[in-house]
C-alpha cells in the first residue's frame, strides 16, 4: 500500500492543465489499489474513487491533513462518471478490489464512501451481499468533502444535486475548441478547393482573397457554437441544444454580415446566414456531452430532428457560395 | 436549479406497487427525480431525468428501470454505425 503526499507539485500542475487542453486526456492514470492518506487506522475512513490522475490529485488536496483511505479502481485512467457509464466503475471491480487490497482486515467498520457520480455503476445491495461492506454515496463533488467529513458523513442536499454554472461550463471549453480540429481540416480544405476551382488557380496569393472570408466566417461559427453557446447557454431561449447554437450563429451571421456586408455580393450574404448558423448547432450539439443533465432518449430525438436541418442548411449555404463564386 | 432539456422523452418508469420506500433512489440521483413520501417513492420531476441509470441500479427490489446511456451527440453518432454493424449499444463514447 502507499502512503499520499497532499502537496500538488508543479508537473502535477503542468500534467493538469495539459489534461483540460485535451492533450493526452485518455489514460492519465495512477495504479488501482489502496491507499493510505495520513495516518489511517482501523476506525479511518474508506473513500473509493477511480484510478484517474486528476481526480486523484483533486481527492489528496482535499484531503489534506486528514487520515483516510483511499480505495481506487481500475477505470483506466477513466473519471468516476465515465466510468461508471460505461461499467468499469462497477459492482463486480469494486468487490473484487476490496478483497484484493485485505482492506477487511485493515479496517473495522464497514461502510465505504463511494461518490454520488459513481452510482450508475455500482449497485449498493449487491455490494453489502458480497462484502459485507455498506455503500453510502457521498458528495458529486471533491470540494465538499471536508465539510462532508466534518459533519460526521452527512450529505446535505446541495452536496447531492448536479451544478452547471458558468465555471462549470468554462472548464469544458477548451477540450471543446480542441475537438473541433477534425471538421475544422474538412472546412479550410472544402474552401480551398472551392476557390481553387472557382478561380482556377492554385496559388496561395490568388486563392488568399478569395479563401479568407469563407475562413474567418467558419472561424466565427466555431467560437459561436463552441465557445460563446456554452458560456451563455442557461439564458439562450428554448431546450434543444442545436436550436441554442443556430440563434447564436444567426445573431453572429448578421453581425459579421453588418460590419462586411457592403463589399459583399448577395449570394455571400445568403450563404452567410445559412453556413454559420449550421455550424454553431452542429457544434451546441456536441455540447450535449459535457453537460450533466441531457439524457440520451433526449439527444437522439434532437438530433433526428437537427441533423438533417443542419445538413440541409449547410449544403445550401455552400452551393449559393459556389454559385456565387463562379458567376 | 441546472438547466433543463426536452420535455417528455426520457424513458424512466417507476413500479410503485414494488417500492419499499428505501430511499436509495433519492440518494443517487442528482436531479432531484424522486422523493419519497408516506413510505413510497414518486417522480416528482420525471423530466429532469438524464438517463444515467443510477437508480435501476441501486433499488433493491427493482421497481425502477430505464434505458440508461449518455446524452452526448457524439456517443450516439458512433452508436447509430455501431448499430448497423453489430448491434452495439448505446452511450459510451467518452473513452
Ligand atoms: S436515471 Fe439518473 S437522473 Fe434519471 S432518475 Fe435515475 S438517477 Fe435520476
Ligand atoms: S430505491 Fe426502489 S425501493 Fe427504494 S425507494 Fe426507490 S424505488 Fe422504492
Amino acid at each position: 500500500m502507499a502512503r499520499v503526499a497532499t502537496d500538488i507539485t508543479l508537473p502535477d500542475r503542468l500534467g493538469g492543465w495539459g489534461v483540460r487542453w485535451g492533450i493526452n486526456r485518455m489514460h492519465y492514470t495512477v495504479a488501482a489499489g489502496l491507499y493510505a492518506v495520513g495516518q489511517p487506522g482501523s476506525q479511518s475512513p474508506v473513500l473509493v474513487s477511480a484510478n484517474y490522475k486528476l481526480t486523484f490529485d483533486q481527492l489528496r488536496r482535499e484531503l489534506a491533513g486528514r487520515d483516510v483511505w483511499l480505495l481506487l479502481l481500475e477505470t483506466f485512467g477513466i473519471n468516476v462518471w465515465c466510468a461508471a457509464g460505461k461499467g468499469t466503475f462497477g459492482t463486480l471491480e469494486l468487490i473484487n478490489r476490496i478483497n484484493r487490497t485485505g482492506l477487511p482486515t485493515l479496517v473495522a467498520h464497514r461502510t465505504l464512501i463511494v461518490p454520488q457520480l459513481g452510482a450508475p455503476g455500482i449497485a449498493a445491495h449487491e455490494v453489502k451481499k458480497a462484502t459485507g461492506f455498506k455503500v453510502h454515496y457521498g458528495p458529486i463533488r471533491a470540494e465538499d468533502l471536508p465539510e462532508f467529513l466534518d459533519r460526521g458523513m452527512e450529505v446535505t442536499p446541495a452536496m447531492r444535486r448536479a451544478r452547471f454554472n458558468l465555471r462549470d461550463r468554462l472548464v469544458l471549453i477548451p477540450v471543446e475548441v480542441v475537438q473541433a480540429w477534425k471538421p475544422t481540416l474538412i472546412i479550410c480544405l472544402l474552401i480551398v478547393v472551392v476557390c481553387a476551382f472557382a478561380v482556377r488557380d492554385f496559388r496561395f496569393f490568388s486563392l488568399l482573397p478569395v479563401g479568407l472570408p469563407p475562413t474567418v466566417l467558419y472561424l466565427v461559427a466555431l467560437l459561436a457554437g463552441s465557445v460563446v453557446t456554452p458560456i451563455l447557454l442557461p439564458w439562450i431561449p428554448g431546450r434543444a441544444f442545436s436550436l441554442k447554437g443556430a440563434q447564436v450563429g444567426l445573431l453572429s451571421a448578421i453581425l459579421a454580415a453588418l460590419v462586411m456586408g457592403s463589399t459583399w455580393k448577395v449570394a455571400d450574404l445568403v450563404a452567410l446566414l445559412f453556413v454559420v448558423p449550421a455550424i454553431t448547432a452542429y457544434f451546441a450539439l456536441n455540447f450535449t456531452g459535457c453537460t450533466t443533465f441531457t439524457s440520451l432518449s433526449g439527444v437522439e430525438k434532437e438530433m433526428r430532428i437537427a441533423l438533417p436541418v443542419i445538413i440541409l442548411a449547410f449544403v445550401v449555404g455552400v452551393v449559393v457560395w459556389t454559385v456565387g463564386l463562379l458567376t | 436549479m441546472s438547466p433543463r432539456y426536452l420535455k417528455d422523452v426520457v424513458t424512466l418508469q417507476l413500479d410503485e406497487e414494488r417500492c419499499s420506500g428505501c430511499g436509495m433512489c433519492t440518494q443517487v440521483c442528482v436531479h432531484g427525480v424522486f422523493a419519497v413520501s408516506k413510505s413510497i417513492a414518486h417522480l416528482v420531476d420525471r423530466d429532469a431525468c438524464m438517463e444515467c441509470g443510477a437508480c435501476a441500479r441501486n433499488c433493491p427490489v427493482e421497481a425502477v428501470s430505464v434505458r440508461s446511456g449518455v446524452g452526448c451527440a457524439y456517443a450516439v453518432w458512433k452508436s447509430w454505425f455501431r448499430r448497423k454493424k453489430e448491434g452495439g449499444e448505446v452511450g459510451s463514447a467518452c473513452s
